[in-house]
């Protein structure tokens, strides 16, 4: 049977637009991926010090080359003799050009800085222990001291550097390890918390309840997703971190728990939905042999409807870490934003959506610390791929035993 | 019908003439939003627009010349001044009004003074405990702004001589969130600028000399005895000067320093 040929035509044009309209989101995303690597990875090509400036000592220093951290340690004071680091038994004077003004005074610079040059060189050059953060352009030919660099930032550095001052000058700090372990731990604590809740809520909700009590729960916890983060970011910072404090007794209440709990209130209605949505495909006709078996109503919820649905409950529970690990305002709010390493749950973390978004609006466009902030997004783009990966192979695997 | 259409635009230019942009500091903003709306009720042919974004980027607005007026919370950097000079803009320096930044604790806290050194090794980490600066056996828990705020910046050159803050240092994304948190956690130390001290949290007195210990407040800052004030600044390319001669007149004069009150800065 043919049809008419109009009814063809228009058949073919809406398959067009379908696919169009496929290929053009598979495109968007490619670009965004691509945008995202693109930005990120120019950072390994990069000093730690802040475009157009060096580093420079006295000429008879025998340091020729400086770790980015060891240079952090330098202007912090914390190391004060060149010993320390390979060098002759000097104290280390550190000079900013903020510091100027004690050496020289502001008619020897001259109004429009043109004797700044000859000033920089003449400093370094008497000055044995001197370290100097200069502008590139300040460095002339007849320069008398002598310039040291740090090494570009590394890969190793970046994924396992424990440190991250992304703003400090000269030698700026990317350890992104903090970052990566505090948003892996808020989320592990999220799920912890919501998993148990989640599942209790589907299953009351798909075998327990009756209609009625149904009908009004379900859009009360669809009303969950759609409440602003910013709104549980205040809840969780005014009743919440307080709440923390005094039950924990603890000094600060602004923790890793509490990041925990507002993702794991968050994360609910995803898993209630999906585990709900999963728990009713069991059918009805195993549920009843079950029941004709003599079995309770619990011992079937428990060894029939959960081994039946497990793949789903599964997915559940690892598209509710999906939401927890991109989660940003609430998380910026009561987590506190201490970039160290979590070793409990009672402890201010920092998360990468949480850096990204503190952070990406002030940095300078195409300078390190952006570049930084964009390889974090990449990272936080490779966990959920990940997680969807998992997702996908889980009901993939789900769909073959079924058969 | 075109001639209405032709006034119409001869009078959008009219005003684009006498527009005159200013961007920057975030902290600069209330303040400039309201002398620019008072300056233009006075002067009704005048038209101000104000925009935030921070002090840098209103800074590299002023050398790209896309704002007539950068307002910022911090001098010009070593390295902007080079920029500028490179970019061939010749630059005025107004200094608008003071800020004074207050150090808060919570007010169970008896310690109620700090000299500028004990402050730094509080925020460098150096310092744990305050019973260390006088106070109870109690973990000191260090609160601070973010990375990105001109705050920040100032803190780290006035207070801590450019040391950088610890790392285990909490950094809340504003000055309201430092308030709540200070006023809740009883070990908790923050800063914050003099127009934010409320009764939930209370100002330390500070030293510099480690002798006089003065406390935040309109007068001390007035009179510049106290040590943590910062100048908050206008710049403008002196080209543009004759356009924007009579919003600085305005902002310099008595009742624009009034503003400067009421907005919660000092004035000069």
């Amino acid at each position: 049977m043919t049809k008419p040929f109009h009814k063809k035509l228009l058949e073919k044009i809406v398959e067009g637009i379908l696919a169009l309209s496929g290929s053009i989101t598979s495109l968007a995303v490619l670009l965004i991926v691509i945008f995202l690597f693109k930005e990120g990875l120019g950072l390994f090509k990069r000093s730690p010090v802040a475009e157009g400036y060096v580093l420079a000592v006295n000429k008879n220093n025998p340091v020729n080359r400086i770790d980015s951290k060891v240079v952090k340690r330098i202007f912090d004071q914390e190391i004060t003799n060149w010993k320390s680091i390979t060098g002759k038994n000097d104290t280390i004077i550190t000079f900013r050009l903020d510091n100027l003004n004690s050496y020289y005074s502001d008619e020897k610079i001259g109004a429009n800085l043109e004797n700044l040059s000859v000033c920089i060189s003449s400093l370094v050059d008497s000055i044995s222990g001197i370290i100097a953060f200069v502008p590139q352009k300040n460095i002339t030919n007849d320069f008398k001291g002598k310039l040291v660099k740090p090494e570009n930032v590394s890969a190793g550095e970046f994924f396992l550097g424990k440190e991250w001052y992304p703003t400090a000058e000269p030698s700026a700090q990317f350890g992104v390890l903090p970052l990566l372990l505090g948003t892996l731990w808020v989320s592990l604590g999220a799920i912890l918390l919501s998993l148990p809740l989640g599942l209790a809520v589907a299953i009351y909700m798909a075998e327990v309840a009756n209609p009625r009590i149904r009908n009004i729960f379900k859009p009360i916890i669809e009303l969950l997703a759609g409440i602003p983060s910013v709104i549980y970011g205040f809840f969780g910072l005014v009743v919440i971190v307080p709440l923390i404090q005094s039950i924990f007794n603890l000094p600060v209440g602004e923790t890793a728990l509490a990041g925990s709990i507002i993702l794991a209130i968050m994360a609910l209605p995803t898993i209630i939905t999906i585990a709900e949505d999963s728990i009713r495909t069991t059918p009805r006709s195993m549920k009843e042999a079950s029941l004709a078996l003599g079995a309770s109503r619990w011992q079937t919820i428990y060894r029939i409807v959960i081994p039946y649905s497990i793949s789903g409950i599964t997915a559940a529970a690892i598209l509710g870490i999906g939401r927890a690990v991109g989660e940003t305002m609430a998380v910026l709010m009561v987590t506190g934003n201490a970039a160290v390493i979590p070793h409990s749950f009672l402890q201010p973390v920092r998360t990468i959506p949480a850096t990204i978004a503190a952070e990406l609006g002030e940095s300078s466009q195409g300078g390190p610390h952006y570049q930084a902030l964009f390889i974090l997004g990449c990272i936080l783009f490779i966990l959920t791929l990940i997680i969807n990966l998992t997702v996908e192979y889980i009901s993939s695997r789900n769909k073959l035993a079924k058969r | 019908m075109k001639r209405i259409v032709i006034s119409i635009i001869a009078l959008a230019f009219a005003i684009n003439g006498q527009a005159q942009r200013i961007k920057g500091s975030d902290t600069m903003l209330p303040l400039s939003q309201k002398e620019a709306e008072t300056f233009m009720k006075n002067n009704t042919t005048a038209k101000v627009t104000v925009t935030g974004g921070g002090s840098g980027v209103g800074i590299a607005a002023l050398i790209e010349g896309t704002t007539d007026i950068a307002q910022a919370s911090r001098p010009l950097k070593m390295d902007e001044k080079l920029k500028l000079q490179e970019a061939g803009v010749t630059y005025k320096e107004v200094v608008a009004a003071w800020d004074a930044l207050a150090v808060v604790v919570n007010p169970s806290n008896p310690v109620s003074q700090l000299t500028r050194a004990q402050l730094e090794g509080i925020f460098t980490g150096k310092i744990k405990n305050w019973k260390e600066v006088g106070g109870e056996d109690l973990q000191i828990i260090v609160y601070s702004r973010e990375t990105s705020s001109g705050t920040y910046e100032f803190f780290k050159t006035n207070v801590m001589n450019n040391k950088n803050f610890a790392s285990n240092v909490l950094s809340m994304p504003a000055t309201g969130a430092i308030i709540q948190s200070v006023s809740q956690t009883k070990g908790a130390i923050g800063y914050v600028g003099l127009a934010y001290v409320s009764r939930d949290v209370k100002a330390l007195k500070v030293s510099y000399d480690g002798k006089t210990f003065i406390g935040p407040s309109l007068e001390t800052a007035k009179n510049k005895t106290y040590p943590i004030i910062r100048r908050l600044y206008y710049y403008y390319n002196v080209k543009v000067e004759s356009k924007v001669k009579a919003y600085f007149d305005f902002v310099l004069s008595a009742e624009g320093q009034k503003i400067v009150e009421q907005v919660g800065y000092v004035p000069l």
